[in-house]
């Protein structure tokens, strides 16, 4: 499922907003920042696995042009227990892709409250603030906040090695990194 | 100098925590509130139980018994809606309390340097002496209340 960039003349003060799942706890993305919906199943024999314990949310890499898009298990980046995930959202202008449990709705806010200051660990950047639709609050996920700049440099450290010890005689070349 | 000399007489709420009474500066609290839905979602603050809605506006809900007490709380009775001051802005911050509050008039004497950060000062009510709490220094903020602030700050922005 391709989903086109919201539209402009829309009301200026609406932002339109995916709610997804994971871990059965209710997330909010904005809708702009989504560049495709995929099916997990859609990924076998597409996707790299990867191996690093030190950012055990990332499990899958996407090869996309000439660069790979990282598979973020959301339920782990939050801390939270994997559940059984269906869904991938690639993310807009991104090396992020986000494995989620599935979509509750699409819908719209209008308007999104900073986190309170008391908050202020790892949510400051998960999160670009907080909603409130029919009653409940919902976190509005920071779609820059789910791997830094370092770490994708490490996960390309990681691919990159991955490749060239695939390659055939790549070892008998002496090729190492 | 005198102890009337260098106390101060303020307008303060008094608040219940389990068997406990701790005070907080009228001026900073701006209501109180009975209990409703606490919403909750994944972060890394544990001082921080949730978020409660409250006149269209989202309050953290900070359990500070366990800190005072050495108890969390069994039973919440109300929310004090109070306020402190973070860089430049006013936070809102909810503090489930056990028992009825109190508007008093008091003297107040300002905290010593050998007393804990979170007391702001001391007053003397019906033959008790009560702590005058620092809101700042007891709950999580930027400032670097009870919790140290690790992440950056994201732009935060209105839809």
């Amino acid at each position: 499922m391709k989903l086109a960039a919201p539209h402009k003349s829309h009301s200026a003060r609406a932002e339109q907003i995916i709610l997804f799942r994971a871990s059965s706890q209710v997330f909010a993305v904005s809708s702009a920042s989504v560049q495709e919906v995929r099916s997990v199943d859609s990924l076998a024999g597409a996707a790299v696995e990867i191996n690093e314990p030190s950012l055990a949310k990332v499990r899958h890499a996407i090869r996309r042009g000439d660069r790979n898009q990282y598979v973020v298990n959301a339920a782990l980046h939050f801390d939270l227990r994997p559940m059984p995930a269906a869904l991938i959202f690639m993310l807009r202008k991104s090396r992020v892709a986000l494995l989620v449990d599935g979509i509750e709705k699409m819908t719209s806010m209008t308007r999104l409250q900073s986190l309170p200051g008391a908050f202020c660990h790892e949510e400051r950047t998960w999160y670009r603030g907080l909603t409130v639709l029919d009653q409940n609050v919902i976190p509005v996920v920071n779609p820059a906040g789910f791997l830094t700049a370092e770490e994708i440099s490490l996960l390309d450290a990681v691919t990159g090695s991955q490749a060239l010890s695939e390659l055939p005689g790549a070892a008998s070349h002496g090729l190492s990194l | 100098m005198s102890w009337m000399e260098q106390s101060d007489t303020r307008s303060c709420v008094l608040l219940r925590l389990g068997e406990r009474r701790f005070a907080v500066a009228a001026e900073h609290v701006g209501e109180l509130a009975a209990p409703s839905r606490v919403f909750r979602f994944a972060h890394r603050t544990p001082e921080v139980d949730g978020v409660i809605l409250r006149r269209g506006r989202v309050v953290p809900v900070c359990d500070i018994a366990e800190k005072l007490t050495g108890k969390k709380l069994v039973q919440r009775r109300f929310y004090l809606i109070a306020t402190r001051r973070q860089e430049k802005s006013l936070d809102w911050i909810a503090l489930p309390v056990s028992g009825d509050c109190e508007l008093i008039q008091a003297d107040l004497t300002p905290a010593g340097a050998s007393d804990s950060p979170h007391v702001a000062g001391w007053l003397s009510h019906g033959g008790e002496v009560i702590e005058v709490l620092n809101l700042n220094a007891l709950t999580p903020g930027p400032d670097g209340g009870s919790s140290a602030n690790s992440g950056s700050v994201p732009p935060e922005a209105r839809a």
